[in-house]
């Protein structure tokens, strides 16, 4: 498994890194400006995920589609391709899985429970397909049909579940037990957190990405072919296949996420009127994570771990949530400019050649 | 009397291996310096050092004279140092005077006046006889007069230091010597040019003196009134070099290739290949001679099924293949050593082991069942590596950080073992020292006799002309004469590439 790291030498780590602590840094200036106690802040947010098993398993709880999410952004930026459309992948995918769960709630789990998980993969995988024909037949930009496909599962979700599957709350039914993925055992476990069996399924995934890509004969066509499109027509590959497979398997991925919140976290799902965000978090992870399976487990632990040690944050420093999501956004802005980084760095090691 | 430039005792570390240790590097005022080396010596590394997009490890760079730090291209400019890169750097779908101006826009009103621009390029290219079109775009424009472009940028920057990365590789012949006048021209002005190149003739034809490294270090700096190819050449390997191999005799199998009544149309729906009839047997390496843009690249291109066939039909092994996909061809039995190593030969981001199966990754030994079989890859990978000399730290090494002649060799490597009952092999040594050169012809040969067809596209007669058993003359996307090469001699060819049929007649 060391080859998990390969492609990542020592020079590029040390952006992400750089970025994390420049962040936490300005973050940090940013309360004392307002007022507020930098190390109280930080210190409570570490307590909380470290030392209170709640807030442990809450941060593992989010991570979970965190990480799926970044795993699909990831391995379509490995197969030279922008999937902005996570989002929506994850909302089909949330509500396919749901919807899934309802409808078929007679059969027994060891049927319903893995049924709705794959319908919210399939899901997903038909939300990223569609982009995946449109840029390969008829030269549409990803970017462009990814985004446009987020608004039509937002709103179409929101149809689906007003007109079919309304409940109380502006919400779904609730699923039934045998699809559920909650567990009373890793609740207890952690002081009645909302952690569920859902993060085998994300460590499953990270694996499955890693070994597609790297160790399987389809995963090397993907990779040729979005670092080298010409290269790989010459080769003899399918190029317009190869967008179309890569981004129904990044699809995939995002559906499961979604799948993740309705049988596990929730076990249902609102009428969204905006965007959860995780879709768009997971380009930041795998931003952070440098595009690698353990990159984007890491990073999605640490925003998982700053978004849910926030709330003790607030409570026991007084510094309102809202930073978190500055500092987070300060951290991506720094992995973005990550060419200053480097040339700052080369800069400085070349003066002390002189 | 001080030196345009000397690079004194410059060391360069890549991981893995030194390209440059201890190197001196000493050019006159005025002069053309040549840079002789063999492939993976560490010319380029060198000169991207003097232009400032590396950094050296050691070392002092004077630049007429001073002591400078050049930490980027930017400073190089400032010094009036300029280069043209051995693979290059242009913008494709920008003009060709936007591409000049890049970086260094004439303004009015503080934004960009594009009709001064195109005045700026038009007098710099009037004054250097270098015939460019400015606003057209780079990727309409023939490699030659991309070349000329990455010149004059160099010339609009008021270099008065000019690096010439292996500028006549992708050249014509006739290119090459408008090439030398104009390099010659520019000596005239006062100019000094570093000459980075393969080819002893045009040391000899255009350079004062040359400095020779090897394996990244320094062998002498000579004056071309003293030397001589033969001795220049040993001096670069290390050892005598034979500069021809012995061709084996020629003995004609049954049909691999055959073309008949091909049409093909260009990017622009225009016909370049018209009416195109060729046949390529097994034990014969066919020569195609013709002038750049004579349909040559669509020729191959439309037989590797790569561009539409709009008539006709093209057999391989009986075999008809006529607009079958890429991959079908290749089964069928097609070999192809494209023309653009790094746009369509390598995938420049893979490793040089990922490379060498890039059309056979799928297939057994290499993988079963999807599932890719590296350790096998990596053994074929270091064979070849060491069978054909590539020079490079491990099979892991990404291609991107090759040197362009080892990146050639890995293209060569990864065709020529294959054994492909129709090998094409277009420019198959363009950018390759004398060494290498001679090792690809010698596999060109083992492949011919094994019973293997060959279809050669080169721009160099020579090579040309001590390979084929057969030279195809392509004018105007017909094949207008079919010659033996033990018969002809450059100027005939030379005056059939140009349309002419024997008797001096217009075809
Ligand atoms: N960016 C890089 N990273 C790692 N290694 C490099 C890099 N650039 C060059 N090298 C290595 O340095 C050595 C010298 O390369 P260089 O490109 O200078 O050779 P060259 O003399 O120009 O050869 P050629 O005639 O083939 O162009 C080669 O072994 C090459 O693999
Ligand atoms: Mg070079």
């Amino acid at each position: 498994m060391s080859n998990l790291l390969k492609k990542v030498n020592w020079m590029t780590l040390l952006i992400p890194i750089v970025s994390v602590i420049l962040g936490l840094l300005c973050g940090a200036v940013i309360m004392l400006i307002i007022g507020y106690n930098p190390v109280l802040a930080y210190q409570s947010i570490i307590e909380s995920i470290f030392l209170q098993p709640y807030y442990g398993g809450e941060t593992i709880r989010a991570m979970i589609p965190l990480v799926l999410a970044g795993i699909a952004v990831a391995f379509a930026f490995r197969t030279g391709l922008f999937n902005i459309g996570v989002e929506g992948q994850l909302l089909v995918g949330w509500f396919a899985s749901v919807a899934c769960a309802i409808c078929f709630g007679h059969l027994p789990k060891v049927i319903l429970l893995p049924m709705s998980i794959i319908a919210g993969g399939a899901a997903g995988a038909l939300w990223g397909f569609i982009p995946g024909i449109l840029k390969a037949r008829f030269k549409v930009h990803e970017v462009i049909s990814t985004i446009m496909m987020n608004y039509i599962a937002l709103y179409t979700t929101a149809y689906l579940i007003k007109n079919f599957l309304y409940t109380e709350g502006e919400r779904t039914p609730t699923i039934p037990a045998a699809a559920s993925l909650a567990s009373t055992f890793l609740a207890n476990l952690t002081q009645g957190s909302r952690l569920h069996w859902g993060f085998v399924v994300a460590i499953i995934a990270v694996f499955a990405m890693w070994f597609i890509l790297w160790k399987t004969t389809k995963g090397y066509e993907l990779r040729a072919v979005g670092f080298s499109p010409d290269a790989s027509k010459y080769a003899g590959m399918n190029v317009s296949r190869n967008i179309m497979l890569s981004l129904t398997i990044s699809g995939i991925f995002a559906g499961l996420g979604g799948a993740m919140e309705g049988l596990g976290t929730y076990q249902y799902m609102t009428i969204n009127s905006a965007f959860t965000g995780i879709g768009f978090n997971g380009i930041a992870v795998a931003l952070l994570g440098l595009n690698t399976p353990v990159g984007v487990v890491l990073s999605g632990a640490l925003f998982a771990g700053l978004q849910t040690g926030g709330l003790t944050m607030q409570s026991d420093a007084g510094v309102p949530v809202e930073l978190i999501q500055i500092i987070i956004a300060l951290i991506i802005f720094f992995v973005g400019s990550g060419y200053v980084i480097k040339w700052a760095f080369g800069r400085l090691s070349r003066k002390g050649h002189k | 009397m001080s030196y345009a430039i000397e690079m004194r005792n410059i060391r360069k570390e890549f991981p893995g291996i030194v390209a440059n240790d201890d190197i001196t590097l000493q050019v006159q005022e005025g002069e053309i310096h040549a840079l002789f080396g063999e492939n993976g010596a560490g010319k380029s590394t060198l000169m991207n050092v003097l232009f400032g997009l590396y950094q050296p490890d050691q070392g002092e760079i004077y630049v007429h004279g001073k002591k400078e730090f050049i930490n980027d291209p930017n400073d190089a400019a400032r010094l009036g140092i300029g280069m043209v890169h051995q693979h290059f750097m242009l913008i494709d779908k920008f003009t060709v005077a936007e591409n000049i101006i890049l970086g260094r826009e004439p303004k009015k009103h503080g934004a960009l006046d594009m009709a001064k621009a195109v005045k700026i390029v038009k007098e710099l290219s009037e004054r250097y006889g270098l015939d460019v079109d400015p606003n057209k775009k780079v990727e309409d424009i023939t490699v030659g007069m991309q070349q000329r472009v990455e010149i004059l940028k160099t010339l609009y920057r008021g270099s008065d230091i000019l690096i010439f990365d292996e500028p006549t590789a992708v050249l014509t012949p006739l290119e090459i010597k408008e090439l030398i006048e104009i390099m010659k021209r520019l000596v005239g002005e006062g100019k000094s040019i570093i000459l980075i190149t393969h080819k002893l003739k045009e040391i000899f034809e255009s350079c004062d003196r040359c400095t020779v490294i090897r394996r990244g270090k320094n062998i002498d700096t000579v004056a071309i009134s003293d030397t001589n190819p033969s001795d220049l050449a040993s001096m670069m390997v290390g050892r005598k070099v034979n500069i021809q191999v012995n061709n084996a005799p020629y003995d004609p199998k049954e049909k691999v290739l055959e073309i008949e009544h091909l049409n093909v149309l260009d990017s622009r729906k225009v016909d370049v290949i018209k009416d195109l009839n060729l046949t390529v047997h097994g034990g014969e390496i066919l020569g195609i001679a013709g002038v750049d843009g004579n349909g040559q690249t669509e020729l191959i291109e439309a037989i590797a099924g790569l561009r539409k066939v709009k008539d006709g039909s093209i057999k391989i092994n009986n075999d008809d293949v006529t607009n079958q996909k890429t991959r079908k061809i290749i089964e069928a039995g097609l070999g192809y050593i494209p023309e653009d190593r790094q746009k369509h030969g390598l995938v420049l981001d893979f490793s040089v082991g990922e490379n060498m199966v890039l059309q056979t990754y799928y297939k057994k030994p290499y993988a079963q069942a999807g599932i890719l079989h590296n350790k096998v890859i990596t053994k074929k990978a270091k064979q070849l590596i060491q069978e054909f000399d590539v020079r490079t730290p491990s099979e892991k090494t990404l291609a991107r950080s090759l040197s362009g002649g080892n990146q050639q060799k890995v293209i060569v490597a990864r065709e020529v073992d294959r054994s492909p009952q129709l090998l094409i092999a277009a420019q198959p040594t363009r950018g390759l020292d004398i060494g290498a050169i001679e090792f690809i012809h010698g596999k060109l040969i083992e492949e011919k006799k094994k019973g293997k067809a060959v279809l050669l596209v080169s721009f160099e007669l020579d090579e040309i002309l001590h390979l084929s058993d057969r030279i195809a003359v392509i004018y105007e996307g017909h094949i207008i004469d079919i010659v033996n090469p033990k018969e002809t001699d450059e100027n005939e060819l030379g005056l059939l590439m140009a349309g002419r049929k024997k008797g001096g007649n217009e075809a």
